[in-house]
């Protein structure tokens, strides 16, 4: 069965998508380092970095897939766990400035000293070191997923309402974070970040070995969402999505299947904004903001939700579209994308992975007239 | 007890009430051990509302309700029920239609319901032995790669009593089974129906009496909450009371 599927397009798009990440991870930092900067094919450090933006951007529009596209959770609070996985990155890359901030306290971040505050808060202990920082973006989208999942599913919230309280959620967090005593730099965020694991950040390698680090973690993301869809775990909650009842009468907790599968996407998108922080240079409480999750859910619909490959292709291609425009015609950029958002649902109610699918799902019809008599017997 | 040995269901005095609306009233009704029984009745006759205190969702007022002889269904709820070994078919299809019909059956199979079980299942021989067995049994061989939003209504329905089957039930509920099939469908439903029962009971709600006819069975008519008459099928069509509420008109 596996090995059918894979025949599938839908899975040969997960290849290629595969092959495309391996080819951008070798392709784009060796532009970017062994060519001279008057070449024509060289890459500049602005655009790696851009390209590095969107890719984190897919991570997050991939998992949202995993949850709206194959549970059929509409989630509108997704950039939450991402904000949070930038957060935890971003207070490592802090506590790594040491002395060498503006008033040069060792302990504190700069804010802190402009708070007058006078020791390290308890729940910035711990993010001197990377491993741990790196456990705690996993950890805290991941916690706040199960919990939020394991109160909402549990009590069988689902469709718009879910989506109205994941929405409430991260505006709720986006206000928290602005508050200057939650001790997360206000509405400033944290920025000026100097190295990570001892690397200038903005060295050329640095940049370079992000940029692969961030196609890397794409490339096991989707690896991993490829493996839970097609596992029988992949079957059950495509068979939530179709027919919720349905799967509660054949005997599966519904909840805990949910539960599962909206904490390991909240785990991909905090790693995404863990890789965003360090190549943008800065997190602040603006990426909790509502509309950013609900631009995710553009991206994903765009692209083609249940599909893996195409929420990728969705984030990338918007947002290529939103550096073009917002440089060149910055005021139409809010229209393109309401009327592109628009045209897909219009005509492309499958995104734009609909376009490659077209061809097989002809193939498979013209199986039908075979099956068909059958059927009338 | 004694009058609920040998029987797989055993209802007596079972009476449910909606706001003084007596929908089922005193109903009592025995299914032995791999019986196939057929259960008429007019609308309102109480035929639902029998399913679903059988299935836990509607909990009776007063009466017995036992199945296996000993095991008390008003105690339990839907899936502890659905445990114990008793599926039921709904009349509207419901399958999953954006897998195929082998996935289908495949969720359906007896087995761990666990999320790490989930993750990490192969389907192992005999439950591919298994999967090809009911393939064939609901004539579904040819589509078993098909999305199972493709079939027919009526395979659609089989599929569905495919998937009941998988669960491995002993008693098997099914509602209308053949409403809006064709008729050469609803021949094949019947003699469907019929290998299943022998080794599994089964319990038939149906308005079409061409198809209570082929499934050439016991049959029970139910009005106005209770047993109106029990018999074969043409020893009920003569009783006058049946032909005054529910045949003769």
């Amino acid at each position: 069965m596996i090995i059918h599927r894979l025949l599938r397009v839908g899975d040969r798009g997960v290849l290629i998508t595969l092959a495309l990440l391996v080819l951008l991870a070798i392709l784009v930092p060796a532009l970017h380092l062994l060519t001279p900067t008057d070449s024509p094919i060289h890459v500049p450090a602005y655009a790696m970095a851009l390209i590095g933006k969107y890719l984190c951007y897919a991570m997050l529009a991939l998992s949202l897939d995993l949850v709206w596209g194959y549970c059929g959770i509409l989630s509108l609070g997704h950039g939450a766990f991402f904000a949070l996985g930038g957060y935890a990155m971003g207070m490592y890359l802090m506590r790594q400035i040491g002395s060498r901030g503006v008033y040069g306290n060792p302990d504190l971040p700069d804010f802190m000293v402009f708070l007058n505050w006078t020791e390290l808060p308890w729940y910035w202990h711990g993010f001197e070191w990377f491993a741990f920082a790196a456990i705690m973006v996993l950890f805290v989208p991941g916690l706040l997923a199960f919990l939020f999942g394991f109160f909402a599913f549990r009590s069988r919230v689902s469709g718009v309402h879910l989506s109205i309280i994941t929405q409430a959620l991260t505006f709720a967090l986006m206000l928290a974070f602005f508050r200057n005593d939650m001790g997360f730099g206000g509405n400033n965020g944290l920025t000026d970040f100097k190295d990570i694991l001892g690397f200038n950040l903005q060295s050329t390698g640095t940049r370079a070995t992000l940029f692969i680090a961030t196609c890397l973690a794409l490339f096991a993301s989707l690896l991993v969402c490829f493996a839970i869809t097609r596992s029988r775990l992949g079957m059950v909650i495509t068979a939530i999505r179709d027919a919720e009842s349905r799967t509660r009468f054949l005997g599966y907790r519904v909840e805990s299947f949910k539960l599962f599968a909206f904490t390991v996407s909240a785990c991909i998108a905090g790693i995404a904004g863990a890789l965003y922080v360090p190549q943008v240079g800065i997190i602040n409480p603006g990426e909790f903001a509502p509309a950013n999750s609900i631009e995710a859910v553009i991206w994903t619909a765009i692209g083609g939700r249940g599909t893996l490959f195409g929420p990728i292709l969705g984030a990338v291609l918007v947002n290529f579209a939103k550096s073009w425009f917002t440089g060149a015609l910055p005021e139409l950029w809010l229209f393109a994308l309401g009327a592109l958002f628009l045209a897909v649902t219009l005509f492309l109610p499958k995104g734009l992975a609909g376009l490659f699918d077209r061809r097989a799902t002809k193939a498979a019809n013209s199986q039908v007239p075979a099956a068909q008599p059958e059927a009338a017997e | 007890m004694d009058k609920a040995a040998n029987s797989i269901l055993y209802l007596d005095g079972v009476n449910v009430s909606f706001d003084g609306f007596k929908a089922l009233n005193a109903l009592s009704l025995i299914i032995e051990p791999g019986e196939m029984r057929a259960v008429i009745g007019p609308n309102g006759a109480g035929k639902t509302t029998m399913m679903d205190v059988i299935t836990g969702k509607t909990r009776p007022d007063t009466g017995d309700v036992l199945y296996a002889e000993t095991c008390d269904l008003t105690r339990l709820d839907e899936a502890a029920i659905a445990e114990l070994g008793i599926g039921r078919k709904f009349q509207k299809p419901s399958v999953f239609e954006k897998l195929t019909v082998a996935e289908n059956l495949a969720l359906a199979l007896a087995g761990n319901r666990r999320v790490r079980e989930a993750l990490f299942w192969r389907m192992s021989k005999a439950e591919k032995t298994r999967l090809a067995e009911l393939l064939d049994l609901v004539r579904l061989g040819s589509q078993r790669d098909m999305l199972a939003a493709r079939l027919s209504h009526g395979q659609k329905q089989w599929l569905e009593i495919g998937m009941l089957l998988a669960q491995e039930p002993k008693l098997l509920l099914v509602d209308e089974p053949v409403a809006g099939m064709t008729d050469a469908e609803t021949e094949t439903t019947a003699v469907l129906l019929k290998s299943i029962a022998g080794e599994r009971s089964v319990v038939v709600v149906e308005h079409d009496m061409s198809f209570v006819r082929e499934l050439d069975v016991k049959v029970t008519v139910l009005h106005e909450g209770s047993v109106l008459a029990e018999g074969s099928l043409d020893h009920v069509s003569a009783d006058d009371r049946v032909i005054e509420v529910y045949l003769g008109r």
